[in-house]
């Protein structure tokens, strides 16, 4: 690790000012992944500024019927609120899909939507990389990328968001709310995460200083219908290989409203809104199911290594849509998939 | 619990427990010295070339960094490559840390930074620059197989494969039924949970005493005596505690070398501890490319067996383990040709880990029997049983013992087997195709060359030590075992001292032969403090013994009492209070000659049931239930040996679905070379494991007929779960690990 | 909370932190970037919590802060400022062992006992939690400490004991 300087911010405005005064500076709250990174000597800030006292760690009801999850709120406690585990059960799941306990105590819901792809080269400083050293090259294009993405990838990068928590907020459209130098601003999930292409060092359209103070879920919660279905190498602690948010609004077996966000797949939780219209109006149905993963995946494209997920996600989106329509969400404990 | 005798053979907790429980036991970096100083192992970037230049300025200018080793600055120590075999080297020239400017492998240590603390050589690490300049790499088997050799000295321990009998290739063609295949099997990394470390304590006379993560304490020390010159009792290894190996800790790994010479140049205490990146810059079980070719006759008879085996070795030396020879030991026939070919890739040489060879090979031959099975239309354990070996055929020994038929009646009937429908595809829970698959394990029970001391005190407390080590198998358990048994005395008055190179000669802790070897030595030493203590007791003035022989008395707590009047003996500490002794002690040699071990084949076998729960759609695999059934001669203690099957089973699990270390050719190097993206497997992979041990009576191969468990766990379960796979899906995946996306592609 | 602190360069300046440890108060000086398991293990000396990986990939470093589990290598220790750390040190009170740890040894659930101080402060915290019923929950939210012996089926019936008794000395 290198060596830095330590501040513990005050408030949200001191947060601020310390971080826009200085592009090499940190915000930490969990520090599961900037204290992974910085042991890998990838992330070298020369300055720390510890936001976890920050009171930011409620969760709130809104006057408009919103759930305002503060961004020092920690994954398990998100994932264990009552209301969170009545009104959102699809973000419950997908938290609890993640990581491990010890992991989900400390991550936090801010530290969760910035954490870092798990790119192999990108960690590794002995090896190339555009995210880590812009210029440098993209190894995994042409090397193990068994973890990486088929869809919207660039030349660049092929690397993925890992992220389980985001892949549930993207479904349920919520909105980021972040501070900033120039005051604050919120930013709708879908735009939150970008693509590579040219700048795949750049992750999201946080601007340098903005600090997230919360994310805010919408009233549309789709506790009937849900479902977080979560594919991997091993059956626990792995992250996903695919992994698909659904969320169904029903009316009489007809399918009102629809959301399916897939992870794993691209460098951000991957939402298609004309695939989800191709469901609205329309019953239940394995066809129409996979009409619509074939519509996602319609631009696909595979590596050496990992071409299976297409079919894999194809068959993922399908089985999702399918325990979603039935109210039969997957467990994250019992690994038998419904 | 006072129990005073029996204690081999039941059920007992591990005398360590307690230390292990609390945190108390203590591991290599554990161990604290007066101003320690850190040091980082820098490595390699590039696969092949040299080192152009290495900068070390900005790092050596960093407050409290002591000093940063390279090729360039590193002081004299042993020259020729011989220094540096250990015990268990193979053929070749061993890897020299910070020998020259020469890169061998990705990975490979190039620099140690030393510093006050850990942060802050960690810190400075990072700020060493290195200029390589790159030469052309192959780590690639698919590529190097056609270059594939016979090696031409063979590694000593490791039989070479015997020379074919009968015709096989024209059997084989002539046979009505064939099974031919590839079969492969994926680089691995051992992984135990404690990262390989030294601390070397620099005593104020100059001597060395190494904590050291290390399967034989003595092998580490005359390692490194002889690469750094020294006399063996400027040297002393302690190895109380070890965090697993399986293996890794057979040989002496670099962190031993760099610790000692920065030590040794620093006059100064220095511990080196590996990142778990670093575990992946040294030994590993070799990729296999295997073809077996197994011809039939209707009746599942044999005809003809061919199997050969390709793996990788370093470039530097042929790394060797059985793996074909397990085909025709477990099945009988006329005509077999079995061959073993290694191919040079740029990495470590290999290391053997846990069931070396046999974990491979015996993947290859029973997932084919398989084959042969559906091919026949015989029920897997039947066409086993058909095609039995009741002998060695290739040497013609009888076995020492071979309960191998009761195994799979036994595991048969435990899993339930007869409720099988063959049919692939034909057993479904819900969504999930059920497949119920076995194999067939098998393992060299061996003995080796061991010295152990008995030291019974006045006080009646018995110490018994060897020079051997306790990787979490229990070996402490099961010597004190033992030894109390012998001695008549409750398990609480005898300490058992290990993993110490101060102590009587063992060779390393592995290939299961622990239990036997220093078992036994423990038994001949316990035995002969036994006789002197009786032979002391007849000549006490008027010894209420003084007629009896060493069959008619019986040792129980702490006293010698004739065994059909018990009332009627003496205490240890009388004993020794009469003969003005405050000791009885013995140090013994157990060694394979001993018994007719010599004469026979002596291996430990197991039969492998598995059942697998597979998604029809989306191909996530469960394994759901275990069963084991194992002959492997005495089992001492039944609660540690399970385990010990458990832990073997559980590894056969990652190796079947999980395990791989994937190698990028273009850069040479390991990638997922962290415990995030190298999977083992976790606690919710693992469901019911049924460990049954079958009782076998050996009494060949060493005196309490015990043969070994610490690999024959792990022996056929990968095939097992493979044969429970195809079973379940009707999908042959030849190609371990059984990843999700083979199975759906 | 309190007032900010800004500790800026010299880096190489120390930090005072209060930590409870195993239930004594301790005030310590630390460097910004000294891990909590690091402190824990060089410099209090309390190596009973274990270095695996350290990232964050296997457990063994767990132990528990404020009564959560957490993993010890991924924390600053400066972060841990007036923070409540109990280690395997600090699981048996006045020599008596916990309940989870006699189920260990009953159960033989380690070998290498490696990863076993993670395992112990990672069940005593799963049993407090009291949300795990069933073996299919143990072994989910066991699964964050990885045992490369292969303990796993004796760990899970070991919590599953200390389990089944404290819900029947609720009764
Ligand atoms: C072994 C392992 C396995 C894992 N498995 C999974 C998994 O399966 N699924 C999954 O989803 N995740 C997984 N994770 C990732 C884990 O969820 C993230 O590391 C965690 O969510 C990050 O949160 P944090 O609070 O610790 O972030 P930190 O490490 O503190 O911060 C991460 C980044 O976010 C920035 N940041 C933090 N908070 C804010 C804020 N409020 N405003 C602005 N910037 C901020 C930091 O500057 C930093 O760049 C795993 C991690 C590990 C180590
Ligand atoms: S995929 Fe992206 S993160 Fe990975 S090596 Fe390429 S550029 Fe780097
Ligand atoms: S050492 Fe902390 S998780 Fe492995
Ligand atoms: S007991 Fe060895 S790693 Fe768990």
């Amino acid at each position: 690790m290198n060596r830095f300087s330590y501040m513990r911010a005050g408030s949200i405005e001191e947060a601020v000012k310390a971080a826009s005064a200085d592009s090499s500076a940190r915000f930490i709250a969990g520090g599961t992944n900037l204290v992974d990174l910085m042991k890998y000597n990838v992330e070298r800030p020369t300055r720390l500024i510890d936001i976890t006292r920050l009171p930011l760690n409620t969760i709130e009801d809104t006057k408009s019927g919103e759930l305002r999850l503060g961004a020092m709120t920690t994954n398990d406690e998100v994932a264990h609120d009552p209301r969170v585990q009545s009104r959102y059960p699809l973000l419950a799941s997908a938290i609890l899909a993640g990581a491990s306990p010890q992991l989900r105590n400390a991550a936090t819901t801010g530290g969760n939507l910035l954490q870092r792809t798990r790119c192999y080269y990108f960690y590794d400083t002995g090896t190339p990389c555009n995210k880590r050293e812009p210029g440098t090259g993209c190894p995994a294009t042409f090397g193990r990328n068994r973890i990486h993405a088929i869809l919207g990838t660039s030349e660049h990068c092929i690397a993925t968001h890992p992220s389980d928590m985001c892949v549930a907020l993207a479904a349920l459209e919520a909105i980021i709310h972040i501070a900033g130098p120039d005051g604050e601003r919120a930013i709708p999930m879908s735009e939150f995460h970008r693509l590579p292409g040219d700048r795949p060092e750049i992750d999201t359209t946080l601007r340098p200083g903005e600090i997230i103070t919360a994310v805010e879920l919408p009233p549309e919660d789709f506790v009937e219908h849900h479902t977080y279905l979560k594919l991997r190498d091993r059956l626990s602690y792995a992250f996903a290989l695919v992994s698909v948010a659904a969320a169904l609004r029903m009316d009489a077996g007809t399918i009102v409203e629809a959301r399916i966000a897939l992870g794993g797949v691209a460098h951000k939780p991957w939402r298609d809104p004309a695939a989800e219209a191709m469901l609205r109006g329309h019953p239940a149905s394995t066809e129409r199911f996979a009409a619509v993963a074939d519509h996602i995946l319609r631009d696909a494209k595979g590596f050496q290594d990992n071409a299976f997920k297409i079919d894999l996600a194809r068959r993922g989106i399908v089985r999702a849509l399918s325990q979603a329509a039935a109210g039969t969400p997957q467990s994250q404990t019992d690994k038998r998939i419904r | 619990m006072l129990k005073a005798q029996g204690y081999v053979g039941s059920p007992q907790n591990r005398v360590d427990g307690r230390a292990k429980v609390t945190g108390e036991a203590r591991y290599a970096a554990e161990f604290d010295a007066p101003d320690l100083a850190y040091g980082i192992v820098i490595s390699s970037a590039i696969a092949k070339g040299r080192i152009a230049s290495i900068d070390i300025s900005s790092a050596l200018a960093i407050p409290g960094v002591v000093q940063v080793f390279t090729h360039e600055n590193r002081s004299g120590t042993a020259w020729l490559d011989r220094n540096y075999r250990d015990e268990t080297a193979p053929p070749g020239s061993p890897f020299r840390p910070l020998y020259d400017d020469q890169v061998v492998y990705s990975g490979q240590p190039i620099a140690l930074v030393v510093a006050d603390e850990y942060e802050i050589a960690a810190h400075a690490a990072s700020l060493v620059r290195i200029a390589y300049e790159t030469d052309t790499h192959m780590t690639d088997l698919d590529i190097k197989r056609s270059e594939a050799y016979v090696p031409p000295k063979k590694r000593s321990g490791v039989k070479a494969p015997p020379s074919p009998r009968g015709d096989a290739e024209e059997a084989f063609t002539q046979a009505p039924v064939k099974v031919h295949a590839e079969y492969r099997i994926a680089i691995e990394h051992h992984n135990p949970m404690e990262t390989h470390a030294s601390t070397v304590i620099y005593e104020q006379d100059g001597t060395l005493t190494i904590h050291e993560k290390t399967q034989g304490p003595q092998n580490s020390q005359s390692y490194v005596s002889s690469v750094f010159g020294l006399s063996s009792d400027q040297v002393r290894v302690v190895s109380p505690f070890i965090g697993g190996a399986f293996g890794s800790g057979l040989r002496p790994q670099y962190q031993l070398f760099l610790a000692v010479m920065a030590a040794l140049e620093l006059k100064r205490s220095v511990r080196v501890v590996l990142t778990r990146d670093q575990m992946f810059t040294f030994g590993y079980r070799p990729q296999a490319i295997q073809t077996v070719s197994l011809g039939a006759n209707p009746d599942g008879m044999l005809q003809s067996i061919m199997h050969d085996a390709i793996q990788t070795t370093s470039t530097f030396e042929d790394y060797q383990e059985v793996v074909v020879n397990w085909s025709n030991l477990l099945y009988h026939c006329d005509n077999v040709k079995l061959t073993y070919r290694l191919a040079q890739v740029d990495t470590a040489t290999p290391i053997d880990m846990r069931a070396p060879g046999a974990a491979t090979g015996v993947t290859a031959i029973e997932t084919a029997m398989d084959e042969l099975a559906y091919a026949t239309g015989i029920d897997p354990v039947e066409l086993r049983l058909r095609n039995y070996a009741e002998v060695d055929e290739a040497n013609k020994r009888d076995f020492s013992s071979k309960e191998l038929r009761a195994c799979y009646q036994l595991g048969a009937e435990r899993f339930g087997w007869a409720q099988r429908n063959p049919e692939p595809r034909s057993m479904r829970d819900g969504r999930e195709l059920v497949g119920w698959g076995m194999a067939t394990g098998v393992w060299e029970a061996i003995m080796q060359k061991t010295a152990a001391r008995a030291v019974l005190s006045a006080d009646g407390h018995l110490e018994v030590s060897c020079a051997t080590a306790d990787i979490g198998t229990g070996t402490y358990t099961i010597l004190t075992q033992i030894a109390a048994d012998i001695m008549g005395l409750p398990m609480e008055r005898v300490t058992t001292r290990i993993g110490d190179s101060s102590l009587p000669k063992s060779p390393v802790e592995g290939g299961s032969w622990t239990a036997a070897s220093a078992g036994t030595a423990v038994q001949i030493a316990c035995q002969t403090v036994r006789e002197s203590l009786f032979k002391y007791a007849r000549e006490m003035d008027a010894s209420p013994l003084a007629n009896a022989s060493l069959e008619h008395v019986s040792f129980a707590d702490g006293r010698i009492v004739l065994t059909n009047d018990p009332e009627t003996g003496v205490s240890f500490t009388d004993i020794m209070r009469a003969r003005g002794v405050d000791k009885v002690e013995a140090e013994e040699k157990a060694s394979p000659g001993m018994m007719t071990s010599m004469r026979y084949s002596g291996y430990s076998h197991s039969a492998v049931f598995a059942e697998v729960k597979v998604d029809e759609e989306l191909g996530i695999i469960r394994v759901t239930r275990i069963v084991s059934a194992v002959a492997a001669g005495t089992i001492l203690n039944p609660k540690t040996a399970r385990s010990q099957i458990i832990g073997g089973i559980v590894f056969g699990i990652g190796m079947a679905l999980e395990e791989e270390s994937m190698l990028d050719h273009n850069l040479g190097r390991f990638m997922n070379h962290n415990l995030a993206e190298y999977h083992v497997p976790v606690n919710a992979d693992i469901h019911d494991i049924d460990v049954i041990f079958v009782s076998e009576h050996d009494d060949k191969l060493n005196p309490m007929g015990i043969k070994g468990l610490g690999e024959i766990g792990i022996v056929g379960t990968a095939a097992a779960i493979g044969n429970a796979i195809f079973h379940a899906t009707g999908k042959r995946i030849r190609d371990y690990p059984i990843t999700i996306d083979k199975l759906l592609g | 909370m309190s007032a900010s602190q800004n500790y800026s360069s010299p880096a190489l300046e120390k930090i005072p932190i209060t930590l409870i440890v195993n239930g004594e108060t301790r005030t310590i000086e630390v460097l910004p970037w000294t891990v909590l398991l690091d402190l824990l293990r060089d410099h209090l000396h309390l190596t009973g919590t274990k270095k695996g990986c350290d990232h964050g990939q296997c457990g063994a470093c767990t132990v528990i802060a404020d009564g959560k589990r957490i993993n010890s290598c991924m924390a600053l220790a400066v972060m841990k400022d007036g923070a409540s750390i109990t280690t395997i040190e600090g699981i048996a009170s006045d020599g008596a062992l916990h309940p989870l740890q006699q189920a260990f040894i009953d159960h033989d659930a380690f070998q290498c006992g490696y990863c076993t101080p993670g395992q112990i402060c990672s069940g005593v915290t799963l049993i407090q939690e009291g949300r795990a019923r069933t073996r299919d929950e143990i072994r989910e939210w066991m699964s964050g400490n990885i045992c490369r012996c292969g303990a796993y089926t004796n760990i899970v019936d070991a919590i599953e004991q200390v389990l089944g008794s404290n819900q029947e000395a609720g009764r």
